[in-house]
């Protein structure tokens, strides 16, 4: 009894700080966007200000490499939403000559070293002669995150009772009308995981898009490139809004899968 | 006019390089207002034939009709047949509302004929009230009620039912026997229903064909099902039932120390009688029945009757329902020597 409650106190000291050591970079981010900072750099405390907040967009590089990510996030997400989705059916459904390999291509995309997919894909373009931009990094985010939401849509396809289809055919709907109304509302849990993964993914890549950004620069590239003459508060707001968006977006996601039980 | 043909249909799969025949040639007629059941083993073909009349499977031959028209290669939706699946496939991410309005969607129906007929149809299959409750918040016989009123609702020429009360438990299923005949008779729609369980087949069908290894091995009515099986499997399928074979001569087949009456048969022949049909007594019994004695291997108290195993000297075991009718004693023992008897209508000459 004794020795089962120390126990218990040790499993919940170690719980805790697991969780402390999990936020707390998050937490220092966070609190230095609003530091009220002199110096050039932001790595002590001197005040609490809001000024960031209200200067948020007044570094115009910054705002360029911001809007950069976002665009090339979105739409590389759209893009991998449709083809991951139109790939993890057909892997999921279907048997189909080369459906091994496909399989197997997928998981390659998810296990190649970023570094190795980055240069190979730099001497793609240089000998294809494609210029560098933020063309070429969507293309490069569709094709790290893919694997993703190829993945979540067939784990979510597998499970689907083929006779929902059939049912949706037997009363009368045509084969696209059976996707729109049965299908795709069906695996939507999976679409949406794996385009929130890739959006995730797009946002914060740094080692693939360095390769092929040519002279755009997005987010992460930014905040590298600033390291060495320090990097500027914004960055922490920017950093705080990305993370409260995406606190929301899970919070959303998980009172919505509680209601849908109960 | 025949709501249902299918004419000498079959069915063909590619498995492994070889072709596998799932249906081997089903010719049926299955009449406008008919509670019309394929009983069969799984395996039978009884459900490939069911999805061939859906649309889901073309036939490799034959032919597809329904009321009279050739549909062999027309897509299911296309069909004016609804089916009830065996998992209900009703659709998780609507409310039972709108799954049962869902038909009457795809095919363009007024939204005020649409509220009334789906009004009606709950009514019917008595969910009003529930209109706004999803499928996982149902019981399985609601769910069922859910999936039938789906189908029904189109007003379908035909309603195929697939396995539909597997799921249910024992007293749920006898309910649902039931309510699914009092839902066909008042809505007047042809029901094909595929089931591998005799009992909810003899319960709710007009007429039932036995299906077995992609044949149908008889079509008829429920009681001549039971009572005249054409063939061993029928017999074996429907009920308990005996089998006695041997050479008879003049009409008389010898078995075991007895005989039994085979009027104008000779030669070898096999011979069925149902457990209920026996009398099983002590004494020979006299007069022009089939008489066969025996030793009683196992005597069983089941309620409402006894069932007695009797071993006959040529090695057969022969069951004999004894019903409780007056007191619940038993006439005979185990390891008592006893006479089984029946009148000679009672014995069917099956072919093997």
């Amino acid at each position: 009894m004794k020795r089962n409650r120390l126990g218990d106190r040790v499993l919940h000291l170690y719980t805790w700080l697991i969780i402390v050591w999990l936020s707390a970079p998050i937490a220092v981010m966070i609190l230095f966007g609003f530091n009220d900072k002199k110096s050039k750099s932001n790595t002590s405390w001197q005040g609490f200000t809001l000024r960031w907040y209200q200067e948020l967009f007044s570094i115009s590089d910054l705002s360029t490499a911001l809007i950069n990510s976002l665009v090339i996030a979105v739409a590389s997400t759209l893009v991998t939403a449709v083809i991951g989705t139109m790939l993890g059916l057909a892997l999921g459904r279907f048997r189909f000559r080369g459906k091994g390999i496909t399989n197997f291509l997928v998981f390659v995309a998810i296990s190649t070293p970023e570094l190795v997919m980055g240069s190979s894909l730099l001497s793609l373009f240089v000998s294809a002669n494609m210029p560098r931009d933020s063309f070429t990094i969507i293309i490069a985010h569709v094709l790290f995150s893919l694997s993703f939401v190829t993945v979540t849509v067939r784990a979510r396809v597998v499970t689907l009772d083929p006779s929902l289809e059939e049912a949706a055919r037997d009363l009368g709907a045509s084969a696209w009308g059976t996707f729109r109304q049965v299908t795709l509302p069906a695996i939507m849990p999976g679409v949406a995981a794996g385009a929130m993964l890739a959006f995730a993914l797009s946002v914060d890549d740094y080692v693939v898009t360095s390769f092929v950004n040519g002279s755009t620069i997005t987010f992460p590239l930014w905040i590298v490139g600033s390291v060495k003459t320090g990097i500027p508060p914004q960055v922490n707001v920017m950093g705080t809004l990305i993370f409260g968006v995406g606190v929301l977006i899970a919070v959303a996601n998980f009172v919505a899968a509680r209601r849908r039980r109960t | 006019m025949h709501a249902i043909q299918l004419d000498d249909v079959v069915k063909e799969y590619q498995s492994h390089g070889e072709v596998v025949q799932a249906v081997k040639g089903v010719t049926l007629e299955i009449a406008e207002g008919e509670f019309f059941s394929l009983l069969g083993p799984s395996g039978c073909g009884k459900t490939t034939t069911m999805r061939m009349i859906a649309g889901f499977e073309e036939p490799s031959r034959g032919v597809v009709k329904l009321l009279g028209k050739d549909v062999t290669n027309v897509p299911p939706n296309k069909r004016d047949v609804n089916m009830v699946f065996q998992s209900y496939a009703l659709f998780p991410h609507m409310n039972v509302w709108d799954n049962v309005a869902f038909g009457l969607k795809q095919r363009g129906v007024a939204q005020a004929e649409i509220r009334q007929r789906v009004t009606e149809m709950l009514e019917i299959v008595d969910l009003t009230g529930r209109e706004k409750r999803r499928p996982r918040e149902m019981s399985g016989g609601q769910q069922q009620r859910v999936a039938l009123a789906r189908a029904l609702v189109n007003r379908p020429r035909a309603l195929l039912l697939d396995e539909p009360l597997g799921a249910l438990d024992l007293k749920l299923r006898q309910a649902m026997q039931i309510e699914l005949k009092r839902i066909q008779r008042e809505v007047g729609i042809t029901f094909v229903y595929v089931t591998h369980d005799q009992n909810e087949a003899l319960t709710m069908s007009d007429r039932i064909a036995v299906m077995n290894d992609g044949l149908v091995e008889q079509l008829a009515g429920p009681r001549e099902i039971y009572e005249r099986p054409a063939t061993q499997f029928v017999a074996g399928f429907i009920g308990t039932s005996n089998l006695l074979a041997g050479t008879a001569a003049a009409g008389v087949l010898p078995i075991g120390g007895g005989r039994v009456l085979v009027p104008g048969q000779d030669g070898d022949v096999s011979v069925t009688v149902r457990p209920e049909k026996i009398t099983i007594d002590t004494a020979e019994p006299n007069g022009q029945v089939s008489a066969v004695p025996g030793t009683v291997a196992e005597v069983v108290y089941l309620g409402t009757y006894n069932s007695y195993a009797v071993a006959l000297a040529d090695g057969a075991e022969v069951t004999v329902f004894q019903q409780n009718a007056h007191d619940s004693t038993t006439t005979a023992e185990r390891g008592d020597s006893v006479w089984l008897s029946w009148q000679p209508q009672h014995s069917y000459v099956i072919g093997s």
